[in-house]
């Protein structure tokens, strides 16, 4: 077996966010790593939408990003900090669209490691230095300069390491332009590794320590060590330092602390500040429970500055610092308003707030007003005693605010992301359509939701209007070249054409010159101010006094086919000849003297946009009956000379030729594409060399079941060609690489370009009797995704296998459930408490649900219709009780009747897993499936985390446990058990008699049912231990599974072990043999592995296109979706492989990482190729793709294709 | 000198395991070399974004609160060391 893993939707996830002027223009940009991938966010300050410029894998793990521009540049560097064990400083160059690496510094082994720097980034501001740091201990600072041809430079590393210090968060102090200074928050576990009494542990301090690169010496010193708050997590840098302008300061300097309920404002020999972090007033709060900050922001405006504080509840908080001169006054804390919690904060200038959330979508606000003049309560640090550091050891009064609405900030946009994705299926239940959609579990808490993807492009729909007939195609046009936007629709019927013009309504016209009795064939806008109609029995050409030149067509014949430009008409007659028109200098049509005879009737015609700066197009590209395509001369040299021939498996019906780039092909110039759309549904497209014409590089696509119709329209300013079959589907340039993407729209029978005041970028389209104008808003997102919320954070979901429905597990850890919140409140009324309703009916998907201590749970039981995507019943579960596992089994003792078992378990905690008691909730089904009827419920001993149908009985993972379950009249009834298993059962598969057992750290086993002795024995496990995390099986032998440290794996059990097994009726042959390693008698092998880099979630075996083979697809819990396709042939295994090589020596990572040790960092990479890395050869440089291909004795196109085969094939993506 | 190194005389190792945080020898105590794998794990926990997110799900907390933790609790992952029996 040999795997190529293909990522179809690369992590969306945003681990951390940074703001700055990337590519040097006056426009801020936002880099976000998204784990394993990094990416330019462009924030269009008019319109407040977010873009993405550019997006790449970095093959390593990003862990820090911070942004640095040397003192009186303009240009804003990126500083990774990766599990490479290097530094590496990034430059955004514009100009090719990509990220530079400027310097890659080696300090230390690879690898998220204790002691290797990598995990914290802190830059001085003036741009000067950066200490890079580590869990533990080391810290490096490097000087940042620039060289006499003001290239960036960077020193060698100094050391500014502590032993045995816990590093908790390092931030460059504003020093200005003293020597750079760098604050670290360190605990020493000297003292307390030594001390059995435990009380070194307790008197442990957490120390602020300053740390002084001391530019003249050229080495750092510990100038400063205090210590501060036990529970101190985060810095904050304050400005400081005085302009060089005047004696000014802009702020005080120093950092803030921030710590559990507190706020304290910190520099070397000044006073201490600090306030409370002010807590919500909801009944339900628990007051005991710490309050941290887990992001924050500061912002500088001219001459002031302030902070954004989040909490981890996701309430912002301003912070402002009072200051004279360096001496700090006050420091003050209010609430701001509420937004999802955030991995990282950005505040652009153009005043905008960025919010990359931890999980789930991610928003840009934009600031309405600063909270400035508003109601809120202040909390200052002069209303405190010694300004609140009296007793620094005993915390100050608590502090309350009243969370509402958000006030402050309005929504600008929002990006989807599907992280974190928790559970998923893949099936085919939307009607009309040909392809599996992808359902996925997705979000954490009340902001989770249930995701439809499917394929393609999403359509924006502003107008549909019935029309009196069944047009067959339709045009839109200017009236004269310079129109900014188009003047008529032009409708083609059976026996006639409707004119409409476009003004504040849309309405018919008659006096527009063009023949309305006969039908349409083309419509150009030609000449500088004229218009053109190409009917069967001649051409119109309307001028702009609205005289009219005629063509008539000879007698006994008609025009069957017509192409146009704004130079050149062809049309096609019924006698298989060609008939050349060109336009002078004078704006005369006027036709070539001879007619070329084609031979064959002509099914289709079409020529390119003249070029800019030139006369006319040179090719013209015919397709014929006889199943040909022929490349016409229209060069005056050779007018009407056949070129050059390709044959084709159909009769084309449409052909579209059209300039386009694709940098995998050519990067300057757009390379000319034919696309030839065949009566069979089929695409082909082909490469016109522009020298010789010459038709290159087939690529073939099955589009639908009906004839293809191709249109060439403008979509974002750039040419891109829409394909008409049984599907509609885009082709067209993002980020400098060619996609096709199925639109998920109605069937469109014809359509055009469309340009209003009102729609500038849209297309028009006809579908039956409707005309629709719409547009497509987001290219290069290939899934479109519907929601339906969800209240708790999703853990499973299961089908039904008569019916479309979802049956869904949700729960949430430290929430209160409904029945117990409900409760509360009624406790609380009752003590006579006033309860502020306003506050605690804040909707929850934007607050969350008050918190609550651990072990207790909000969890429920939802049926979800995908089709009509709503809710149709939701059981909430009542005493604290959880669900963990469900599965719909056919009890044979019932008929085979169906029943859903639900695994549950109340009072749970996590770690140590422990529960009162564990569950297996029986229901019936009622409704057919949308309802469902308690039967009873079967108390267990610890928690079921897997159920499954197995022989019309129930198979439980309960805890440590497999257990056969069979259904009785009051409770599920125990067959038989193995209790063998390590940790915990997290999954279970089945195929006849055999059961596989996913355990959650020792990996996959192999057991089998022997009925007639009812014995249930393990026979083969595997030799590593794996914490599982999903799996399913590939055959009978075979099993996939993904683990918790991002890994893919197959394991293979010998066939004749399986054999042996299979043919022991009693089991007796197994249960006597001895144990290999402490294990199980027999080992499986293991066949394949690869390191995704994401965490997998669930994995399937799938066919995603119709009638294609099937691969695997797995989730990822950053919302990663994958496929892993099996390689068909030992030569395509060859040819990939080696191409990877030779990727591997010319790509190297962006962060620094050997791709190779990446994708096998916990086990070598085995029998797996990285399609991902396989596919940037389309962005490499010409020559070094010419040199690659040249190796593998192929042409640059033979291996472009061989990659988009490979991936259309398995995928369609 | 460290007391991982009570009984070592080599003073080249002793430098190298002093520069090599969480390098065992052959006279580690099992408290210490537990203390070593906890801080090991945590950190790594604490370096690795998917990890952390699981568990911030699982346990219901934001990530960072969770990575808070962690790193509090590499302080003394194991509980106070074990009495000394001799010296």
């Amino acid at each position: 077996m040999h795997l190529y893993n293909l990522t179809l939707q690369p992590p969306t996830a945003i681990t951390q966010a940074i703001v700055g002027n990337f590519s040097g223009a006056r426009q801020q940009e936002i880099i976000v790593s998204h784990g394993t991938r990094l990416e330019l966010l462009r924030p269009d300050a008019h319109t407040g939408k977010i873009t993405t410029v550019i997006a790449t894998d970095v093959f390593g793990s990003i862990r820090s990003l911070a942004a640095f521009r040397l003192t009186g540049g303009t240009k804003d560097y990126a500083i990774v900090g990766s599990d490479s064990g290097r530094i590496v400083i990034l430059d955004y160059d514009p100009k090719t669209s990509s990220f530079v690496k400027l310097h890659q510094e080696t300090y230390g082994k690879s690898g998220a490691r204790r002691i290797v720097p990598g995990q914290y980034l802190a830059t001085d501001p003036k741009g000067r230095s950066v200490m890079i740091g580590a869990m533990e201990k080391s810290k490096l600072v490097y000087i940042l300069n620039r060289d006499a041809a003001a290239n960036l430079t960077i020193s060698s590393p100094l050391e500014a390491h502590k032993n045995a210090a816990i590093i908790h968060h390092i931030v460059g102090l504003d020093v200005g332009f003293e020597n750079p200074m760098f604050a670290a928050l360190e605990v020493d576990y000297t003292e307390s590794d030594q001390d059995p009494t435990g009380e070194a542990f307790n008197n442990t301090e957490k120390m602020l320590t300053y740390y002084e690169l001391d530019l003249g010496l050229n080495h750092v010193v510990r100038k400063w060590s205090e210590p501060t708050d036990p529970r101190a997590n985060l810095l904050v840098q304050v400005p400081g330092g005085q302009l060089a302008s005047s004696d000014r300061y802009d702020g005080p300097s120093g950092v803030l602390v921030c710590c559990e309920d507190h706020i304290i404002y910190r520099h070397s020999d000044v006073p201490q500040h600090r306030v409370p972090i002010p807590r919500r007033k909801h009944p339900l709060e628990d007051p005991d429970r710490g309050l941290i900050i887990t992001a924050a922001v500061m912002h500088k405006m001219k001459g002031a500055f302030f902070f954004l504080l989040q909490s981890e509840d996701g309430d912002l908080y301003k912070v402002t610092i009072e200051h004279e001169e360096e001496e700090v006054k006050a420091l003050k804390i209010k609430y701001f308003d509420t937004v999802p919690v955030a991995s990282s904060l950005c505040i652009l200038k153009s005043g905008f707030l960025f919010v990359a959330s931890e999980f789930g979508n991610h928003y840009l606000y934009q600031f309405q007003k600063l909270g400035d003049d508003d109601n809120e309560p202040e909390f200052s640090s002069t209303s405190y005693p010694s300004f609140g550091m009296a007793d620094p050891n005993s915390p100050l009064p608590q502090a309350f605010f009243r969370p509402r609405p958000l006030e402050n900030l309005a929504l600008a946009d929002e990006i989807e992301s599907l992280d974190p994705i928790i559970d998923s299926k893949v099936l085919n239940i939307l009607p009309n359509s040909d392809t599996p959609q992808i359902f996925t579990a997705c979000g954490r808490g009340a902001r989770s939701t249930l995701r439809t993807l499917r394929h393609g492009l999403e359509v924006e729909e502003s107008v549909s209007s019935d029309l009196p007939g069944i047009p067959n195609a339709v045009w839109t046009t200017k009236k004269s070249e310079d129109d900014p936007f188009d003047s008529y629709i032009i409708l083609s019927f059976v026996n006639g054409t409707l004119v409409l013009s476009i003004g504040e309504t849309i309405e018919e016209v008659q006096d527009t010159g063009f023949l309305s009795a006969a039908p349409t064939l083309a419509v150009q806008q030609i000449g500088s101010d004229a218009l053109l109609q190409v009917h069967p029995h001649g051409i119109r050409h309307v001028l702009a006094d609205r005289r009219v030149n005629e063509w008539r067509v000879p007698q006994g014949k008609t025009i069957v086919s017509a192409t146009t430009n704004k130079r050149q008409v062809v049309v096609a007659l019924s006698s298989a000849e060609l008939v050349y028109f060109e336009l002078d200098l004078d704006g005369q049509l006027n036709e070539y003297q001879d007619r070329k005879a084609m031979g064959s009737t002509v099914l289709a015609l079409s020529i390119a946009e003249v070029p800019e700066g030139r006369q006319r197009t040179p090719y013209l590209a015919v397709g014929c009956e006889d199943q040909t395509v022929r490349i016409i001369s229209l060069d005056p040299e050779s007018t009407l000379e056949t070129i050059s021939l390709q044959a084709l498996t159909a009769p084309p019906s449409s052909i579209c030729i059209a300039d386009m780039l694709d940098a995998s092909i050519n990067k300057a110039h757009p390379t000319m594409f034919v696309n030839i759309g065949l009566q069979n549904g089929v695409l082909l497209r082909t490469v016109l060399d522009p020298n010789n014409g010459q038709l290159t590089d087939t690529r073939t696509r099955f589009l639908g079941t009906r004839p293809v119709k191709l249109i060439r329209v403008q979509i974002q300013k750039n040419p891109a060609i829409l394909a008409l079959s049984s599907r509609s589907w885009l082709n067209y340039t993002h980020q400098n690489l060619m996609h096709f993407t199925p639109l998920i729209y109605d069937n469109l029978d014809y359509a055009w370009s469309f340009s209003a005041e009102l729609s500038p970028e849209g297309l028009i389209g006809i579908a039956g009797s409707v005309l629709r104008i719409f547009q497509v808003p987001k290219l290069g997102m290939k899934l479109k995704q519907d929601s339906i919320p969800l209240s708790y954070t999703p853990r499973k979901f299961i089908t039904h296998p008569n019916n479309h429905y979802f049956y869904m597990i949700e729960g949430d850890h430290r929430v209160l459930g409904e029945d117990a919140a409900a409760k509360k409140l009624q406790q609380l009324r009752q003590q006579g408490k006033k309860i502020d309703e306003e506050v605690v009916n804040l909707p929850y998907d934007t607050f969350g649900r008050p918190k609550a201590a651990a072990g207790n749970w909000g969890s429920c039981i939802r049926i979800v219709d995908p089709i009509e995507a709503k809710t149709l019943s939701v059981i909430n579960l009542e005493d604290n009780e959880a669900a963990f596992s469900l599965a719909i089994v056919p009890f044979s003792a019932r008929g085979g009747e169906l029943h859903l078992v639900v695994g549950t378990a109340a009072d749970t905690h996590i770690a140590p897993r422990s529960c009162s008691s564990g569950f297996l909730r029986t229901y019936k089904f009622t409704e057919d499936g949308a309802g469902l009827e308690f039967l009873h419920k079967t108390e267990l001993d610890d928690v079921p985390l897997a159920l499954m149908a197995f022989q019309g009985r129930l198979a439980a993972g309960v805890g440590k446990a497999l257990r056969i379950y069979d259904i009785g009249k009051k409770k599920l009834l125990r067959k038989v058990e193995n209790k063998t298993f390590t940790t915990a059962i997290v999954s279970l598969a089945t195929q006849g008699s055999r059961i596989i057992v996913g355990d959650m750290q020792e990996s996959v086993q192999y057991a089998v049912y022997k009925a007639p002795e009812n014995r249930l024995l393990t026979f083969a496990d595997d030799t590593q231990p794996r914490w599982v995390s999903a799996m399913t099986m590939v055959d009978y032998n075979t099993v996939v599974a993904g683990d918790r440290f991002g890994n893919v794996f197959v394991n293979r059990l010998d066939p004749k072990v399986s054999d042996q097994v299979d043919e022991d009726p009693t089991g007796a042959g197994i249960l006597h043999e001895k144990g290999i390693l402490m294990g199980a008698p027999h080992k499986t092998k293991m066949l394949a592995h690869f390191h995704v880099g994401d965490l997998v979630t669930s994995i399937h075996k799938v066919s995603l296109v119709a009638g294609g083979r099937e691969v695997l697809l797995y989730t990822g819990l950053h919302g990663t979706i994958g496929i892993l396709v099996p390689f068909v042939s030992k030569e395509d295994v060859d040819f990939i492989s080696t191409l990877e090589q030779h990727m591997r020596t010319e790509q190297g990572s962006l962060v620094g990482r050997d791709q190779l040790s990446w994708r096998g960092y916990y086990v070598p990479v085995k029998a797996v190729v990285d399609g991902d890395l396989c596919e940037t050869y389309a962005r490499l440089p010409g020559s070094k793709q010419q040199a690659i291909a040249g190796e593998l004795d192929r042409t640059v196109g033979e291996v472009l294709k061989k990659l988009e085969q490979l991936r259309v094939t398995a995928s369609g993506f | 000198m460290s007391s991982e190194l009570r009984y070592t005389a080599n003073t080249q190792l002793e430098h190298l395991h002093a520069r090599y945080t969480g390098t065992g020898h052959a006279d580690l105590s099992k408290y210490e070399w537990l203390a070593h794998q906890h801080r090991d794990t945590l950190s790594s926990i604490v370096g690795h974004p998917t990890l952390l997110s699981y568990l911030a799900i699982a346990d219901g907390e934001a990530t960072g609160r969770v990575k808070f933790e962690m790193t509090e609790r590499m302080l003394q992952p194991c509980g106070p060391p074990p009495k000394k029996d001799d010296d």
